[in-house]
């Protein structure tokens, strides 16, 4: 039971805190929504509520509400970078099939 | 799959749904293009890495359109296809722009906005600066991962409505969806006032590649408001290649050069400036296309006393904008360092010494508007949290106002007023009877109009009959967010409307705003006069038609000998509203009032008898 992040997203997740002056640990979750049913969130959190679940990898907190987790768990996020792009990717061990751009999946 | 971004909490789009928003800094020397990601302001840079692209454009004969380092490169080979600081173009005419006789450019004078003869036909600046924007826009595009919902663009403070309309064209044709028009000092506010959350009043001493901007903000809880702004938009870095360059020439002893040399000489120039930010000296070498060789070395000493007058140009607008904003120098509590060419150390000290402090300068120069364009374009197109939106005022670089009777003008929205704004004042009718009335609203701080910049004319039509004085015409002044206004005239009792939308005419330069400025203070003295002349006149004609339309109807109420007394005074008065002494005006109304004080008492009583003739008492007890 863990969402885990590679160092490399570890280290962009706390750059990225610290510039924005606020923030306790970042937001993993899904909601229904998009194309193929499912889709991502990933926001920061100010704050942890008591149901929320918490990991942490890297020195970095991670917060993913009960109701989520079955979708997500096991998924190590990753930071990378294609052409001019960069941004996280979610290598969910769940999803059984994505849209094309995969931001939306089902399992 | 798609890589996603941090988003603010609860903030998390749907799939497909993203907001793109980017900002866009379109300078004269540089353009640059910037996004909120996972809540941080960042510079996109090219897939080399650079976060700048040259403002050049070069339209090669060979069909094909090369946008920054690629033109940057053609610079020397192809002057006259290879536009570089096309800003400068925006909005101008040929006259308009200084240097002319240096750019090796085929200018076409049309009417309104100069255009430029290239290898692949002439283009406007418009299209031009849309060549930039293009590319920023599928830098961004590519970077993101995505359509963009929208950009936000800066101009400089001083931009006039017709450079920010032709920076809008601009954005249109590049297939952009301007959020909204940022003035560059306030982005640059934005940047520094969320990053450092600093309170107080600040000044922003932004000197670019082309233009000067001095703007005083004030920042509290949040809010930013522009105080105050000036400058002059035909000095920047720019400027300090010239003189480099023509110290250039006259040490190098070189005759007349061909545009490639021009434009090899200015590119050694701006090096050796840009070395002199750390080093003591910079060569300057080059072979020319003669076979000359230039063989020169610049010191630091040599570079500063060459520039200083360039230097104290920047201090003039920064006090008057202090003037303007009712402060004195103890009242700034920092002062923000923009443009790349405020490096300089020679302008760091210049601006130390003037505020008595020294400039914030922890961000880049150059990114700095950029980065606050972004994070305004961030909100605006609704990616922020709800609760953490915030206000953004600007304001209107001149006076807007109308004409009235008498070639005067009436101040609607005074100069420095917060945009958006709007304001509405009533005019009515000169005339009886009068059908329709003009409208002709001027920008500018002069009393009368022809001091002043016309901006557009238009008629309200169907007012019906009725007697001077008596229409009541509301006329609103509206300046949106993006400063461009629109006018509305009303006729409040019939409802008849008429509005227009000003879209000014190309052509006034920022030179011409600073002089407009500058007479009006010169000039205070003898427009009062001015104005109290034609007010006097204004109200002699009027009381002159009065008398003459009384005469006419109702002469048989004055003996002979009043008739011919008030005669000679109505000709006394017709002879000072020849003159130009608004003090004989004045009396010889005065005198003209008096002696028919007495007839215009007795008209009353004639009118009074007329009406009731016929009339019983009882009717009128009701």
């Amino acid at each position: 039971m863990a969402v885990t992040l590679t160092e490399k997203a570890a280290n962009h997740v706390q750059g990225f805190l610290a510039k924005r002056g606020k923030g306790v640990a970042l937001r993993v979750g899904v909601r229904t929504s998009g194309c193929s049913g499912m889709a991502y969130k990933l926001e920061f959190a100010d704050s942890v509520t008591p149901e929320d679940l918490q990991f942490e990898s890297h020195g970095v907190k991670v917060v993913v509400d009960p109701r989520s987790l079955p979708y997500v768990d096991g998924t190590e996020l990753d930071y990378t970078r294609e052409g001019l792009n960069e941004g996280f990717r979610f290598n969910n061990p769940n999803v059984k099939d994505a849209c094309g751009c995969g931001e939306s999946f089902n399992v | 799959m798609a890589l996603l971004q941090i988003a603010e909490p609860g903030q998390s789009s749907a799939p497909h749904e993203h907001r793109l928003a980017v900002g866009i800094d379109l300078g004269t020397t540089n353009s640059l293009v910037a996004t909120v990601r996972n809540g941080v302001a960042t510079v996109l840079p090219d897939e080399q890495g650079r976060p700048l692209l040259p403002s050049i454009v070069r339209y090669g004969p060979d069909g094909r359109i090369e946008v920054g380092y690629a033109a940057q490169a053609q610079q020397s080979n192809d002057p006259r296809n290879t536009i570089i600081s096309v800003k400068r173009f925006m909005g101008r005419s040929v006259k308009d722009v200084a240097h002319v006789e240096n750019a090796p450019y085929d200018f076409v004078d049309a009417p309104g906005m100069l255009q430029l003869r290239t290898a692949q036909g002439v283009k406007s600046p418009v299209e031009v600066s849309s060549e930039i924007l293009k590319v920023l826009r599928r830098r961004a595009e590519l970077a993101l991962g995505g359509d963009l919902v929208g950009a936000v663009v800066t101009v400089p403070a001083y931009f006039d409505e017709g450079q920010r309309q032709a920076t809008k064209d601009a954005a249109r044709l590049a297939g952009l969806n301007i959020l909204r028009l940022l003035n560059e000092p306030t982005a640059a506010a934005i940047a520094y006032g969320l990053d450092n959350a600093a309170e107080g009043i600040y000044a922003v001493f932004d000197l670019g590649g082309g233009t000067f901007d001095i703007s005083i903000l004030k920042l509290s809880r949040g809010v930013f408001e522009v105080v105050a702004t000036n400058g002059d938009s035909l000095l920047g870095g720019d400027d300090f290649d010239h003189r480099v360059f023509c110290w250039a020439l006259g040490e190098a002893k070189l005759p007349p050069l061909q545009p490639r040399d021009v434009r090899l000489l200015y590119a050694k120039a701006r090096e050796a400036k840009e070395t002199l930010t750390y080093h003591g000296e910079a060569p300057i070498t080059a072979r020319l296309s003669g076979g000359e060789f230039v063989d020169l070395k610049l010191t630091t000493e040599a570079f500063c006393s060459m520039t200083q007058t360039l230097v104290n140009k920047t201090i003039g607008p920064t006090r008057r904008a202090l003037r303007d904003a009712g402060l004195t120098v103890e009242g700034i509590k920092g002062v923000v360092m923009v443009g790349g060419a405020t490096r300089m150390p020679q302008v760091q000290r210049a601006v130390g010494e003037f505020f008595r402090c020294d400039p914030l300068n922890n961000l880049d120069p150059d990114k700095v508007v950029a980065l606050g364009a972004a994070m305004q374009a961030n909100v605006l197109a609704g990616n922020r949290a709800q609760g953490e939106d915030w206000l953004l005022l600007d304001v209107i670089p001149l006076s807007l106002g109308m004409e009235t009777m008498g070639g005067l003008v009436e101040r609607i929205i005074p100069r420095n007023s917060t945009i958006p704004a709007a304001r509405a004042q009533e005019f009515t009718t000169f005339k009886d009877g009068q059908g329709a009335m003009s409208f002709h609203v001027v920008q500018g701080e002069r009393e009368l109009v022809c001091d002043c910049r016309s901006l557009a004319r238009f008629e309200l039509r169907g007012i019906p009959p009725m007697a001077a004085g008596a229409a009541r015409v509301r006329v609103t002044f509206q300046v949106d967010a993006d400063g461009l206004l629109a006018v509305t005239a009303r006729e409040k009792s019939t409802g008849v409307e008429t509005s227009v939308t000003v879209k000014p005419s190309y052509g006034l330069s920022d030179a011409e705003i600073e002089r407009m400025l500058r007479d009006s203070v010169e000039h205070a003295r003898e427009d009062m006069h001015a104005r109290a002349l034609q007010e006097n006149r204004v109200e002699g004609e009027r009381l002159a038609d009065a008398v003459r339309a009384a005469l006419a109807s109702d002469a048989e109420l004055l003996s002979a000998e009043e008739r011919s007394g008030i005669g000679r005074l109505l000709e006394e008065l017709r002879a000072t509203l020849a003159g130009s002494d608004h003090r004989a005006i004045k009396r010889a109304s005065e005198a003209l009032n008096r002696a028919t004080e007495d007839f215009a008492a007795r008209r009353m009583d004639a009118g009074v008898r007329r009406a009731l003739a016929g009339q019983k008492i009882a009717n009128l007890g009701g």
